[in-house]
Protein backbone atom coordinates (compact mmCIF):
# COMPACT_ATOMS: atom_id res chain seq x y z
CA UNK A 1 0.00 0.00 0.00
CA UNK A 2 1.30 3.47 -0.83
CA UNK A 3 1.66 6.23 1.74
CA UNK A 4 -1.19 8.72 1.42
CA UNK A 5 -0.14 10.93 4.32
CA UNK A 6 3.44 11.79 5.25
CA UNK A 7 4.33 13.80 8.31
CA UNK A 8 7.96 14.72 8.64
CA UNK A 9 9.69 16.26 11.66
CA UNK A 10 6.56 18.15 12.74
CA UNK A 11 6.86 20.53 15.67
CA UNK A 12 4.10 22.65 17.15
CA UNK A 13 4.69 25.01 20.06
CA UNK A 14 1.70 26.81 21.58
CA UNK A 15 1.85 30.44 22.69
CA UNK A 16 2.27 29.33 26.31
CA UNK A 17 5.51 27.59 25.19
CA UNK A 18 3.95 24.14 25.46
CA UNK A 19 5.59 21.86 22.90
CA UNK A 20 2.56 19.87 21.76
CA UNK A 21 4.31 18.11 18.88
CA UNK A 22 7.99 17.36 19.06
CA UNK A 23 9.76 16.50 15.78
CA UNK A 24 7.02 14.01 15.00
CA UNK A 25 7.33 11.77 11.97
CA UNK A 26 4.55 9.45 10.81
CA UNK A 27 3.35 7.89 7.57
CA UNK A 28 -0.18 6.65 6.93
CA UNK A 29 -0.95 4.01 4.31
CA UNK A 30 -3.78 4.36 1.83
CA UNK A 31 -6.93 2.48 2.79
CA UNK A 32 -5.90 1.56 6.32
CA UNK A 33 -7.50 2.29 9.67
CA UNK A 34 -4.85 3.85 11.84
CA UNK A 35 -5.53 4.26 15.55
CA UNK A 36 -3.56 6.87 17.42
CA UNK A 37 -3.45 6.08 21.10
CA UNK A 38 -2.24 8.37 23.80
CA UNK A 39 -3.07 9.77 27.21
CA UNK A 40 -4.71 13.18 27.66
CA UNK A 41 -2.52 16.02 26.42
CA UNK A 42 -0.29 13.67 24.42
CA UNK A 43 -0.77 15.73 21.24
CA UNK A 44 -3.39 13.63 19.41
CA UNK A 45 -5.85 16.43 18.66
CA UNK A 46 -3.08 18.93 17.96
CA UNK A 47 -1.67 16.54 15.37
CA UNK A 48 -5.02 16.12 13.61
CA UNK A 49 -5.81 19.84 13.71
CA UNK A 50 -2.39 20.68 12.31
CA UNK A 51 -2.73 18.25 9.41
CA UNK A 52 -6.19 19.64 8.61
CA UNK A 53 -5.00 23.27 8.56
CA UNK A 54 -6.89 24.32 11.68
CA UNK A 55 -3.66 25.05 13.55
CA UNK A 56 -0.39 26.56 12.38
CA UNK A 57 2.81 24.66 13.03
CA UNK A 58 6.38 25.75 13.63
CA UNK A 59 8.55 23.21 11.87
CA UNK A 60 8.40 20.24 9.55
CA UNK A 61 6.28 19.38 6.56
CA UNK A 62 3.16 17.39 5.77
CA UNK A 63 2.08 15.95 2.43
CA UNK A 64 -1.36 14.57 1.67
CA UNK A 65 -1.57 12.46 -1.48
CA UNK A 66 1.82 14.01 -2.42
CA UNK A 67 0.47 17.57 -2.02
CA UNK A 68 2.17 19.81 0.53
CA UNK A 69 -0.48 21.10 2.94
CA UNK A 70 0.96 24.63 2.85
CA UNK A 71 1.91 25.08 -0.81
CA UNK A 72 -0.91 23.00 -2.32
CA UNK A 73 -3.47 23.38 0.44
CA UNK A 74 -6.47 23.21 -1.92
CA UNK A 75 -5.56 19.81 -3.36
CA UNK A 76 -4.47 18.52 0.05
CA UNK A 77 -7.50 19.66 2.03
CA UNK A 78 -10.08 18.75 -0.60
CA UNK A 79 -9.56 15.03 0.08
CA UNK A 80 -9.62 15.32 3.88
CA UNK A 81 -12.65 15.09 6.15
CA UNK A 82 -12.52 15.78 9.87
CA UNK A 83 -14.81 14.82 12.72
CA UNK A 84 -13.85 16.91 15.76
CA UNK A 85 -13.88 15.69 19.32
CA UNK A 86 -16.46 18.19 20.61
CA UNK A 87 -20.02 18.28 19.32
CA UNK A 88 -19.55 21.64 17.59
CA UNK A 89 -22.62 22.44 15.50
CA UNK A 90 -24.73 25.44 14.59
CA UNK A 91 -27.79 25.24 16.81
CA UNK A 92 -30.47 26.71 14.56
CA UNK A 93 -29.80 25.00 11.26
CA UNK A 94 -31.38 21.81 9.96
CA UNK A 95 -29.30 18.69 9.36
CA UNK A 96 -30.00 18.91 5.62
CA UNK A 97 -28.85 22.52 5.28
CA UNK A 98 -25.81 22.06 7.46
CA UNK A 99 -24.51 18.97 5.68
CA UNK A 100 -25.03 20.61 2.27
CA UNK A 101 -23.21 23.70 3.56
CA UNK A 102 -20.19 21.56 4.48
CA UNK A 103 -20.12 20.06 0.99
CA UNK A 104 -20.14 23.55 -0.50
CA UNK A 105 -17.21 24.68 1.66
CA UNK A 106 -15.08 21.97 0.07
CA UNK A 107 -15.79 23.35 -3.39
CA UNK A 108 -18.15 20.59 -4.50
CA UNK A 109 -21.26 21.27 -6.54
CA UNK A 110 -24.54 20.30 -4.84
CA UNK A 111 -25.34 16.58 -5.05
CA UNK A 112 -28.62 16.00 -3.27
CA UNK A 113 -28.76 12.28 -4.17
CA UNK A 114 -25.40 11.68 -2.53
CA UNK A 115 -26.33 13.64 0.60
CA UNK A 116 -29.63 11.74 0.81
CA UNK A 117 -27.80 8.42 0.62
CA UNK A 118 -25.25 9.58 3.19
CA UNK A 119 -27.96 10.62 5.65
CA UNK A 120 -29.78 7.34 5.11
CA UNK A 121 -26.56 5.36 5.70
CA UNK A 122 -26.07 7.19 8.98
CA UNK A 123 -29.72 6.81 10.02
CA UNK A 124 -30.26 10.57 9.88
CA UNK A 125 -32.69 10.80 6.97
CA UNK A 126 -35.83 10.80 9.11
CA UNK A 127 -34.49 13.76 11.06
CA UNK A 128 -33.11 15.74 8.12
CA UNK A 129 -35.43 18.71 8.74
CA UNK A 130 -34.77 18.80 12.49
CA UNK A 131 -32.78 21.66 13.91
CA UNK A 132 -29.37 20.59 15.20
CA UNK A 133 -30.07 21.74 18.74
CA UNK A 134 -32.96 19.27 18.91
CA UNK A 135 -30.70 16.24 18.43
CA UNK A 136 -29.26 13.88 21.00
CA UNK A 137 -25.49 13.61 21.54
CA UNK A 138 -25.28 10.43 19.47
CA UNK A 139 -27.23 12.01 16.60
CA UNK A 140 -24.98 15.06 16.69
CA UNK A 141 -21.95 12.78 16.43
CA UNK A 142 -23.51 11.19 13.32
CA UNK A 143 -24.17 14.63 11.83
CA UNK A 144 -20.51 15.50 12.32
CA UNK A 145 -19.57 12.33 10.45
CA UNK A 146 -22.07 13.19 7.68
CA UNK A 147 -20.56 16.67 7.40
CA UNK A 148 -17.05 15.23 7.22
CA UNK A 149 -18.12 12.81 4.48
CA UNK A 150 -20.26 15.32 2.56
CA UNK A 151 -17.49 16.07 0.05
CA UNK A 152 -16.53 12.40 -0.45
CA UNK A 153 -13.04 12.57 1.14
CA UNK A 154 -10.30 9.96 0.69
CA UNK A 155 -8.95 10.49 4.20
CA UNK A 156 -11.11 10.79 7.28
CA UNK A 157 -9.87 11.99 10.65
CA UNK A 158 -11.94 10.97 13.63
CA UNK A 159 -10.96 12.66 16.86
CA UNK A 160 -12.31 10.51 19.69
CA UNK A 161 -15.34 9.42 17.62
CA UNK A 162 -16.92 7.36 20.39
CA UNK A 163 -16.16 9.60 23.34
CA UNK A 164 -19.16 9.78 25.67
CA UNK A 165 -21.47 7.66 23.55
CA UNK A 166 -23.30 4.57 24.76
CA UNK A 167 -22.15 1.02 24.01
CA UNK A 168 -24.72 0.42 21.29
CA UNK A 169 -23.87 3.61 19.43
CA UNK A 170 -20.18 2.85 19.81
CA UNK A 171 -20.65 -0.45 18.02
CA UNK A 172 -22.71 1.32 15.36
CA UNK A 173 -19.86 3.78 14.86
CA UNK A 174 -17.40 0.91 14.46
CA UNK A 175 -19.63 -0.52 11.76
CA UNK A 176 -19.75 2.84 9.99
CA UNK A 177 -15.94 3.07 10.14
CA UNK A 178 -15.52 -0.47 8.80
CA UNK A 179 -17.94 0.28 5.93
CA UNK A 180 -15.95 3.40 5.05
CA UNK A 181 -12.73 1.39 5.00
CA UNK A 182 -14.36 -1.08 2.61
CA UNK A 183 -15.15 1.85 0.34
CA UNK A 184 -11.45 2.72 0.26
CA UNK A 185 -11.42 5.62 2.72
CA UNK A 186 -8.25 5.93 4.80
CA UNK A 187 -9.20 6.43 8.43
CA UNK A 188 -7.11 7.94 11.18
CA UNK A 189 -8.75 7.91 14.57
CA UNK A 190 -7.63 8.99 17.96
CA UNK A 191 -9.00 7.17 20.91
CA UNK A 192 -8.69 6.57 24.59
CA UNK A 193 -10.39 3.23 24.28
CA UNK A 194 -7.91 0.44 23.71
CA UNK A 195 -10.66 -2.00 22.80
CA UNK A 196 -11.68 0.35 20.01
CA UNK A 197 -8.19 0.17 18.51
CA UNK A 198 -8.12 -3.61 19.01
CA UNK A 199 -11.52 -3.96 17.34
CA UNK A 200 -11.12 -1.84 14.23
CA UNK A 201 -7.53 -0.68 13.61
CA UNK A 202 -5.07 -2.16 11.13
CA UNK A 203 -2.14 -0.30 12.61
CA UNK A 204 -1.63 1.40 15.92
CA UNK A 205 0.52 4.38 16.81
CA UNK A 206 1.26 5.43 20.35
CA UNK A 207 1.90 9.08 21.05
CA UNK A 208 3.09 10.70 24.28
CA UNK A 209 4.49 14.16 24.97
CA UNK A 210 4.14 15.07 21.30
CA UNK A 211 6.31 12.18 20.13
CA UNK A 212 5.39 8.96 18.41
CA UNK A 213 6.69 6.23 20.68
CA UNK A 214 5.79 3.35 18.46
CA UNK A 215 3.93 2.42 15.27
CA UNK A 216 3.15 -1.13 14.27
CA UNK A 217 0.58 -3.52 12.90
CA UNK A 218 -1.94 -4.14 15.64
CA UNK A 219 -1.54 -7.90 15.62
CA UNK A 220 2.22 -7.80 15.42
CA UNK A 221 2.36 -5.22 18.19
CA UNK A 222 0.42 -7.45 20.50
CA UNK A 223 2.56 -10.42 19.47
CA UNK A 224 5.91 -8.69 19.68
CA UNK A 225 5.51 -6.64 22.76
CA UNK A 226 2.90 -8.54 24.63
CA UNK A 227 3.41 -10.61 27.71
CA UNK A 228 1.71 -13.93 28.00
CA UNK A 229 0.01 -15.41 30.97
CA UNK A 230 0.34 -19.12 31.71
CA UNK A 231 -2.44 -20.50 33.89
CA UNK A 232 -1.63 -23.73 35.65
CA UNK A 233 -4.66 -25.48 37.01
CA UNK A 234 -3.84 -28.00 39.72
CA UNK A 235 -5.62 -31.29 40.30
CA UNK A 236 -5.82 -30.56 44.06
CA UNK A 237 -5.72 -27.25 45.96
CA UNK A 238 -2.47 -26.45 47.82
CA UNK A 239 -1.96 -24.54 51.10
CA UNK A 240 0.71 -22.22 49.71
CA UNK A 241 3.15 -21.85 46.86
CA UNK A 242 6.13 -24.21 47.49
CA UNK A 243 9.35 -22.36 48.42
CA UNK A 244 11.21 -23.74 45.38
CA UNK A 245 8.72 -21.97 43.12
CA UNK A 246 8.96 -18.50 44.70
CA UNK A 247 11.61 -17.35 42.20
CA UNK A 248 9.00 -17.59 39.42
CA UNK A 249 6.83 -14.87 41.03
CA UNK A 250 3.75 -17.03 40.76
CA UNK A 251 0.35 -15.87 41.89
CA UNK A 252 -2.28 -18.13 43.33
CA UNK A 253 -6.04 -17.67 43.20
CA UNK A 254 -8.33 -17.59 46.26
CA UNK A 255 -9.41 -21.20 45.70
CA UNK A 256 -5.68 -22.13 45.89
CA UNK A 257 -6.00 -24.38 42.83
CA UNK A 258 -4.62 -22.20 40.00
CA UNK A 259 -1.15 -20.72 39.62
CA UNK A 260 -0.53 -17.79 37.28
CA UNK A 261 2.81 -17.24 35.62
CA UNK A 262 3.53 -14.12 33.52
CA UNK A 263 6.32 -14.37 30.97
CA UNK A 264 7.77 -12.22 28.22
CA UNK A 265 7.37 -13.63 24.73
CA UNK A 266 10.31 -11.53 23.52
CA UNK A 267 12.72 -13.18 25.93
CA UNK A 268 14.92 -16.07 24.79
CA UNK A 269 14.10 -18.07 27.86
CA UNK A 270 10.50 -17.96 28.91
CA UNK A 271 11.17 -20.07 32.00
CA UNK A 272 8.26 -22.38 31.25
CA UNK A 273 10.35 -25.54 31.00
CA UNK A 274 12.12 -25.02 34.33
CA UNK A 275 8.84 -23.99 35.98
CA UNK A 276 7.09 -27.18 34.84
CA UNK A 277 10.08 -29.26 35.89
CA UNK A 278 10.06 -27.65 39.39
CA UNK A 279 6.32 -28.26 39.66
CA UNK A 280 6.91 -31.92 38.81
CA UNK A 281 9.72 -32.24 41.37
CA UNK A 282 7.42 -30.73 44.03
CA UNK A 283 4.95 -33.48 43.25
CA UNK A 284 2.13 -31.22 42.18
CA UNK A 285 -0.37 -32.76 39.80
CA UNK A 286 -1.61 -30.70 36.87
CA UNK A 287 -5.22 -30.61 35.71
CA UNK A 288 -4.91 -28.15 32.83
CA UNK A 289 -2.68 -25.53 31.24
CA UNK A 290 -3.74 -22.44 29.29
CA UNK A 291 -2.12 -19.27 27.95
CA UNK A 292 -3.57 -15.79 27.47
CA UNK A 293 -2.22 -12.97 25.29
CA UNK A 294 -1.87 -9.63 27.09
CA UNK A 295 -4.12 -6.87 25.76
CA UNK A 296 -3.18 -3.76 23.84
CA UNK A 297 -4.11 -1.82 26.93
CA UNK A 298 -1.32 -3.27 29.02
CA UNK A 299 1.15 -2.72 26.16
CA UNK A 300 0.00 0.88 25.86
CA UNK A 301 0.30 1.52 29.57
CA UNK A 302 3.77 -0.02 29.69
CA UNK A 303 5.01 2.08 26.79
CA UNK A 304 3.57 5.31 28.14
CA UNK A 305 5.12 4.57 31.52
CA UNK A 306 8.49 3.88 29.90
CA UNK A 307 8.31 7.11 27.92
CA UNK A 308 7.45 9.09 31.06
CA UNK A 309 10.42 7.54 32.85
CA UNK A 310 12.69 8.39 29.93
CA UNK A 311 11.48 11.99 30.04
CA UNK A 312 12.21 12.23 33.77
CA UNK A 313 15.68 10.74 33.26
CA UNK A 314 16.50 13.19 30.44
CA UNK B 1 -10.95 30.11 -6.82
CA UNK B 2 -13.29 27.98 -4.69
CA UNK B 3 -16.57 29.47 -5.96
CA UNK B 4 -18.79 26.88 -4.28
CA UNK B 5 -17.02 27.47 -0.98
CA UNK B 6 -17.39 31.22 -1.30
CA UNK B 7 -21.06 30.78 -2.21
CA UNK B 8 -21.58 28.44 0.77
CA UNK B 9 -20.24 31.01 3.28
CA UNK B 10 -22.13 33.87 1.64
CA UNK B 11 -25.48 32.07 1.54
CA UNK B 12 -24.97 30.62 5.02
CA UNK B 13 -24.48 34.14 6.40
CA UNK B 14 -27.39 35.53 4.40
CA UNK B 15 -29.53 32.72 5.74
CA UNK B 16 -28.84 34.02 9.25
CA UNK B 17 -30.54 37.26 8.16
CA UNK B 18 -33.56 35.30 6.94
CA UNK B 19 -33.79 33.45 10.25
CA UNK B 20 -33.60 36.73 12.18
CA UNK B 21 -35.67 38.78 9.76
CA UNK B 22 -37.36 40.82 12.47
CA UNK B 23 -34.12 41.81 14.08
CA UNK B 24 -32.40 42.37 10.74
CA UNK B 25 -34.94 44.40 8.81
CA UNK B 26 -37.93 45.39 10.89
CA UNK B 27 -35.81 46.74 13.73
CA UNK B 28 -33.89 49.33 11.61
CA UNK B 29 -37.19 50.21 9.89
CA UNK B 30 -38.86 50.96 13.25
CA UNK B 31 -35.92 52.86 14.73
CA UNK B 32 -35.56 54.96 11.55
CA UNK B 33 -39.26 55.79 11.64
CA UNK B 34 -38.87 56.86 15.27
CA UNK B 35 -35.94 59.13 14.38
CA UNK B 36 -38.08 60.77 11.70
CA UNK B 37 -41.01 61.19 14.06
CA UNK B 38 -38.83 62.68 16.84
CA UNK B 39 -36.13 64.60 14.93
CA UNK B 40 -37.91 65.13 11.61
CA UNK B 41 -41.39 66.12 12.76
CA UNK B 42 -41.44 66.92 16.49
CA UNK B 43 -38.10 68.72 16.93
CA UNK B 44 -37.36 69.27 13.22
CA UNK B 45 -40.48 71.40 12.70
CA UNK B 46 -38.98 73.96 15.09
CA UNK B 47 -35.59 74.02 13.33
CA UNK B 48 -35.14 76.30 10.36
CA UNK B 49 -33.82 74.98 7.08
CA UNK B 50 -30.11 74.10 6.84
CA UNK B 51 -28.51 75.41 3.67
CA UNK B 52 -31.93 75.47 1.98
CA UNK B 53 -32.85 71.91 2.99
CA UNK B 54 -35.60 71.07 5.50
CA UNK B 55 -34.21 69.48 8.68
CA UNK B 56 -36.15 66.27 8.07
CA UNK B 57 -34.51 65.85 4.67
CA UNK B 58 -31.12 67.02 5.95
CA UNK B 59 -30.81 64.18 8.44
CA UNK B 60 -31.67 61.39 5.95
CA UNK B 61 -28.07 60.76 4.72
CA UNK B 62 -26.72 60.93 8.28
CA UNK B 63 -29.32 58.50 9.51
CA UNK B 64 -28.59 56.04 6.71
CA UNK B 65 -24.87 56.30 7.52
CA UNK B 66 -25.55 55.81 11.24
CA UNK B 67 -27.47 52.61 10.56
CA UNK B 68 -25.31 51.05 7.87
CA UNK B 69 -22.11 51.77 9.78
CA UNK B 70 -23.35 50.05 12.91
CA UNK B 71 -25.04 47.25 10.96
CA UNK B 72 -21.98 46.55 8.80
CA UNK B 73 -19.79 46.33 11.87
CA UNK B 74 -22.16 44.21 13.93
CA UNK B 75 -23.05 41.84 11.04
CA UNK B 76 -19.45 41.18 10.08
CA UNK B 77 -18.08 41.01 13.61
CA UNK B 78 -20.81 38.60 14.71
CA UNK B 79 -20.42 36.61 11.47
CA UNK B 80 -16.85 35.56 12.26
CA UNK B 81 -17.13 35.70 16.06
CA UNK B 82 -20.06 33.24 16.23
CA UNK B 83 -18.25 30.30 14.56
CA UNK B 84 -15.28 31.04 16.81
CA UNK B 85 -17.54 31.04 19.85
CA UNK B 86 -19.31 27.80 18.90
CA UNK B 87 -16.08 26.25 17.63
CA UNK B 88 -17.64 25.57 14.23
CA UNK B 89 -14.89 27.68 12.66
CA UNK B 90 -12.86 24.46 12.36
CA UNK B 91 -14.64 23.41 9.18
CA UNK B 92 -14.05 26.77 7.49
CA UNK B 93 -10.35 26.59 8.37
CA UNK B 94 -10.07 22.96 7.27
CA UNK B 95 -11.83 23.57 3.94
CA UNK B 96 -9.82 24.27 0.78
CA UNK B 97 -10.55 27.99 0.99
CA UNK B 98 -8.06 30.85 0.79
CA UNK B 99 -8.13 33.62 3.40
CA UNK B 100 -9.35 35.94 0.66
CA UNK B 101 -12.33 33.70 -0.12
CA UNK B 102 -13.27 33.36 3.55
CA UNK B 103 -13.09 37.13 4.10
CA UNK B 104 -14.98 37.79 0.86
CA UNK B 105 -17.76 35.40 1.94
CA UNK B 106 -18.24 36.90 5.40
CA UNK B 107 -17.64 40.55 4.46
CA UNK B 108 -19.68 40.25 1.27
CA UNK B 109 -22.66 38.89 3.19
CA UNK B 110 -22.37 41.51 5.95
CA UNK B 111 -22.10 44.31 3.37
CA UNK B 112 -25.10 42.95 1.42
CA UNK B 113 -27.22 42.87 4.58
CA UNK B 114 -26.26 46.46 5.38
CA UNK B 115 -26.96 47.52 1.82
CA UNK B 116 -30.45 46.00 1.99
CA UNK B 117 -31.02 47.81 5.29
CA UNK B 118 -29.75 51.06 3.75
CA UNK B 119 -32.22 50.70 0.89
CA UNK B 120 -35.03 49.95 3.37
CA UNK B 121 -34.18 53.16 5.26
CA UNK B 122 -34.13 55.24 2.08
CA UNK B 123 -37.58 53.85 1.18
CA UNK B 124 -38.80 54.50 4.75
CA UNK B 125 -37.49 58.07 4.58
CA UNK B 126 -39.56 58.56 1.44
CA UNK B 127 -42.71 58.17 3.57
CA UNK B 128 -41.70 61.03 5.88
CA UNK B 129 -39.83 63.57 3.75
CA UNK B 130 -39.68 64.72 0.17
CA UNK B 131 -36.63 62.74 -0.86
CA UNK B 132 -34.48 64.05 -3.68
CA UNK B 133 -31.18 62.50 -4.77
CA UNK B 134 -28.99 64.75 -6.95
CA UNK B 135 -26.36 62.14 -7.78
CA UNK B 136 -27.92 58.68 -7.43
CA UNK B 137 -24.88 56.80 -8.79
CA UNK B 138 -22.51 58.60 -6.41
CA UNK B 139 -24.96 57.85 -3.59
CA UNK B 140 -24.99 54.12 -4.47
CA UNK B 141 -21.21 54.12 -4.83
CA UNK B 142 -20.78 55.70 -1.37
CA UNK B 143 -23.34 53.34 0.10
CA UNK B 144 -21.58 50.23 -1.22
CA UNK B 145 -18.11 51.54 -0.33
CA UNK B 146 -19.19 52.31 3.25
CA UNK B 147 -20.90 48.92 3.68
CA UNK B 148 -17.81 47.06 2.47
CA UNK B 149 -15.31 49.16 4.42
CA UNK B 150 -17.11 48.90 7.73
CA UNK B 151 -17.89 45.23 7.21
CA UNK B 152 -14.12 44.75 6.88
CA UNK B 153 -13.65 46.75 10.06
CA UNK B 154 -16.30 44.62 11.79
CA UNK B 155 -14.53 41.46 10.61
CA UNK B 156 -11.34 42.69 12.33
CA UNK B 157 -13.28 43.30 15.56
CA UNK B 158 -14.91 39.85 15.37
CA UNK B 159 -11.52 38.25 14.82
CA UNK B 160 -9.96 40.12 17.73
CA UNK B 161 -12.84 39.65 20.20
CA UNK B 162 -12.77 36.55 22.36
CA UNK B 163 -15.91 37.34 24.33
CA UNK B 164 -19.22 39.15 23.81
CA UNK B 165 -18.10 42.17 25.84
CA UNK B 166 -15.16 42.84 23.52
CA UNK B 167 -17.47 42.37 20.55
CA UNK B 168 -19.62 45.28 21.74
CA UNK B 169 -16.81 47.42 23.13
CA UNK B 170 -15.59 49.22 20.00
CA UNK B 171 -19.03 49.76 18.41
CA UNK B 172 -20.45 51.22 21.63
CA UNK B 173 -17.46 53.19 22.88
CA UNK B 174 -16.00 54.43 19.62
CA UNK B 175 -18.26 54.03 16.60
CA UNK B 176 -21.58 55.30 18.00
CA UNK B 177 -20.05 58.51 19.48
CA UNK B 178 -18.11 59.14 16.26
CA UNK B 179 -21.28 58.76 14.19
CA UNK B 180 -23.33 61.06 16.44
CA UNK B 181 -20.53 63.64 16.52
CA UNK B 182 -19.79 63.28 12.80
CA UNK B 183 -22.47 65.64 11.57
CA UNK B 184 -25.18 63.02 11.09
CA UNK B 185 -27.84 65.32 12.55
CA UNK B 186 -26.22 68.72 11.99
CA UNK B 187 -23.77 70.59 9.82
CA UNK B 188 -20.44 71.30 11.48
CA UNK B 189 -20.84 74.91 10.32
CA UNK B 190 -23.36 75.17 13.17
CA UNK B 191 -20.56 74.51 15.71
CA UNK B 192 -18.10 77.03 17.21
CA UNK B 193 -14.83 77.24 15.26
CA UNK B 194 -12.86 75.21 17.83
CA UNK B 195 -15.30 72.27 17.67
CA UNK B 196 -15.40 72.52 13.89
CA UNK B 197 -11.63 71.87 13.87
CA UNK B 198 -12.00 69.03 16.35
CA UNK B 199 -14.80 67.52 14.21
CA UNK B 200 -12.43 67.39 11.24
CA UNK B 201 -10.49 64.70 13.13
CA UNK B 202 -13.56 62.48 13.05
CA UNK B 203 -13.37 60.15 10.00
CA UNK B 204 -17.14 59.57 10.04
CA UNK B 205 -17.67 63.27 9.24
CA UNK B 206 -16.12 62.70 5.81
CA UNK B 207 -18.43 59.79 5.10
CA UNK B 208 -21.58 61.64 6.12
CA UNK B 209 -20.47 64.76 4.28
CA UNK B 210 -19.74 62.91 1.05
CA UNK B 211 -22.94 60.94 1.27
CA UNK B 212 -24.97 64.09 1.93
CA UNK B 213 -23.35 65.74 -1.09
CA UNK B 214 -24.71 62.95 -3.30
CA UNK B 215 -28.22 63.82 -2.05
CA UNK B 216 -28.24 67.64 -1.95
CA UNK B 217 -24.85 68.84 -3.22
CA UNK B 218 -24.08 70.32 0.19
CA UNK B 219 -21.07 69.15 2.18
CA UNK B 220 -18.88 70.07 5.13
CA UNK B 221 -15.74 68.95 3.28
CA UNK B 222 -14.94 68.37 -0.38
CA UNK B 223 -16.38 65.23 -1.99
CA UNK B 224 -12.86 64.17 -3.01
CA UNK B 225 -11.61 64.47 0.56
CA UNK B 226 -14.53 62.26 1.61
CA UNK B 227 -13.74 59.74 -1.09
CA UNK B 228 -10.04 59.72 -0.24
CA UNK B 229 -10.80 59.22 3.48
CA UNK B 230 -13.05 56.21 2.97
CA UNK B 231 -10.65 54.64 0.45
CA UNK B 232 -7.79 55.16 2.91
CA UNK B 233 -9.82 53.48 5.66
CA UNK B 234 -10.74 50.63 3.30
CA UNK B 235 -7.08 50.10 2.41
CA UNK B 236 -6.08 50.16 6.09
CA UNK B 237 -8.64 47.46 6.90
CA UNK B 238 -7.46 45.31 3.97
CA UNK B 239 -3.83 45.61 5.13
CA UNK B 240 -4.69 44.75 8.75
CA UNK B 241 -6.75 41.73 7.69
CA UNK B 242 -4.00 40.54 5.33
CA UNK B 243 -1.49 40.58 8.18
CA UNK B 244 -3.77 39.02 10.75
CA UNK B 245 -6.39 36.62 9.42
CA UNK B 246 -4.11 35.20 6.74
CA UNK B 247 -1.59 34.37 9.47
CA UNK B 248 -4.27 32.88 11.69
CA UNK B 249 -4.24 35.62 14.34
CA UNK B 250 -6.34 34.51 17.34
CA UNK B 251 -7.82 31.67 15.27
CA UNK B 252 -5.11 29.22 14.28
CA UNK B 253 -2.93 29.48 17.37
Amino acid sequence: MREILKINNLTKIYKNKLKALDHLTLNILEGEIFALLGPNGAGKSTLINTICGILNFDQGNITVNKFDIMKNYRQARSIIGIVPQELNLEAFETIWDNVNYSRGLYGKSPNYEYIEKLLKDLSLWEKKDNKLRELSGGMKRRVLIAKALSHEPKILFLDEPTASVDVELRKDMWEVIKRLKNKGVTIILTTHYIDEAEEIADRVGIINNGKIILVDEKESLIKKLGQKILKIELAKPIKEIPKKLTSFNLKINTEKDTLTYIYDTKGRNTGITSLLSEIKSEGLQLKDLSTEQSSLESIFLNLVKESENELVRS
Amino acid sequence: MNWYGLRAIYLHEMDRMRRTLFQSLISPFISTSLYFVVFGSAIGSRITEIEGISYGSFIVPGMIMLTILTQSISNASFGIFFPKFTNTVYEILAAPLSSFEIILGFVGAAATKSLIIGIVIICTAGFFVDLHIEHPFVMIFFLILTCVTFALFGFIIGMWADNFEKLQLIPILIITPLVFLGGSFYSINMLPEFWQKISLLNPVLYLVSGFRWSFYEIADVSIFTSLFTILFFLLSCVIIISYTFAKGYKIKN
